[in-house]
């Protein structure tokens, strides 16, 4: 435990200090706004939809273009595994937990 | 609209427990299969089980941990993760500002709501969007609090664990795990927005995200949320208007 003050380190406490700070920062901000934000207003549905918006686009770079140890796995593994967990969703009558079982299970069975 | 309801709660205390109930289950396995991952890729990038969670427990919001991660395994610079981390989480604030209003009581101080935000994140906030509005508005933020901090909780299990398995389990699992997450979430999507406005928000935005990463890496996610979200929007109210 005593290396921990070692520079490389350092700078990895730095960068998760960072990142904590870069995290609230949107949720601090979000609840000074929302202060002027009437809930069932046309505005309110705006701010809705910019959210499910940065989620999906998220979700669409996280599948088809990974950071890290995944941007090693095939596209065909990513986008099929993402299907399979679609596909399973909407056969067991939206359950949630089948549908992510299965698209976990096939990326697994896909790049083993 | 208010279908997924069930009755309020005899108290607020019933309304903690309440929340914690409803998020014991898919929620809780699903974050904690998402913080596995997170944790067997803290020990696999060669950092400390201190460093996992604290990430954890100071951010909470799991894809920019992951960027965070790997991003530093990769040598870039503080400057750089701290934008890269930004910009992963700008979807925080949108979230933030259509749940913050549903804990608007005369009765709640300030602060609470400022400390609750940290807690908000897609999973509890998709759960509190829905069930919060069937409440009287004194019970909302217990049951908020009693969902999140358990889900909280159980991510710092998560990632405790996936430290020590990491290594005990072979490669394919742990990046499975990893890529738990992106499926999970596509999920929320495909269950969360009922309204024309979202939906279309949803698939525009799953086409714009990686296309708009390619132009510009760097604004690409944050141009996909503005613009998907108001195309979304204009686009659901037009259908919405001619079909009366």
């Amino acid at each position: 435990m005593v290396d921990w003050a070692g520079e490389w380190e350092t700078g990895l406490w730095l960068a998760a200090v960072a990142g904590a700070g870069a995290t609230y920062f949107w949720r601090g901000l979000g609840v000074a706004i929302s202060r002027h934000l009437r809930p069932s207003g046309p505005l309110f549905e705006w701010v809705a939809c910019i959210a499910y918006g940065l989620l999906a686009g998220l979700v669409g770079r996280m599948i088809v273009l990974p950071l890290g140890a995944l941007q090693h796995t095939a596209m065909e593994a990513r986008l099929g595994s993402a299907a399979v967990a679609l596909g399973v969703y909407f056969l067991t009558r939206r359950n949630q937990f089948a549908g992510i079982a299965a698209g976990t299970g096939a990326m697994i069975l896909w790049i083993w | 609209m208010n279908t997924a309801s069930g009755p309020s709660f005899a108290s607020p205390g019933g309304a903690i427990l309440g929340g914690a109930r409803d998020a014991f289950g898919v929620p809780v396995i699903v974050l904690g299969a998402s913080y596995v991952g997170f944790g067997s890729l803290v020990r696999e990038s060669g950092f400390g089980l201190g460093f996992g969670l604290f990430s954890t427990f100071s951010a909470w919001a799991l894809p920019g941990q992951v960027a965070l991660v790997e991003l530093y395994s990769v040598g870039s610079s503080l400057f750089i993760i701290t934008i890269a981390v930004l910009l992963t989480n700008a979807r925080l604030m949108p979230m933030v500002m259509t749940l913050a209003p549903m804990f608007r009581d005369p009765a709640t101080p300030r602060w609470k709501v400022y400390m609750a935000a940290h807690c908000i994140a897609v999973t509890a906030w998709v759960a509190a969007m829905k069930r919060c509005p069937t409440l009287p508005v004194e019970q909302r933020l217990p049951y908020f609090a009693g969902f999140a901090v358990l889900l909280w909780a159980t991510s710092m299990g998560g990632t405790a664990a996936g430290f020590f398995l990491a290594g005990q389990v072979p490669e394919p699992v742990s990046l499975g795990l990893v890529f738990l997450n992106p499926i999970y979430f596509m999920l929320v999507l495909a269950t969360g927005p009922q309204q024309r406005t979202k939906l279309a928000a949803v698939i525009l935005g799953l086409v714009l995200g990686p296309a708009l990463h390619l132009v510009t890496p760097d604004w690409g996610l944050l141009i996909t949320g503005v613009v998907a979200g108001t195309a979304g929007y204009g686009l659901g109210r037009l259908m919405e208007k001619r079909r009366g």
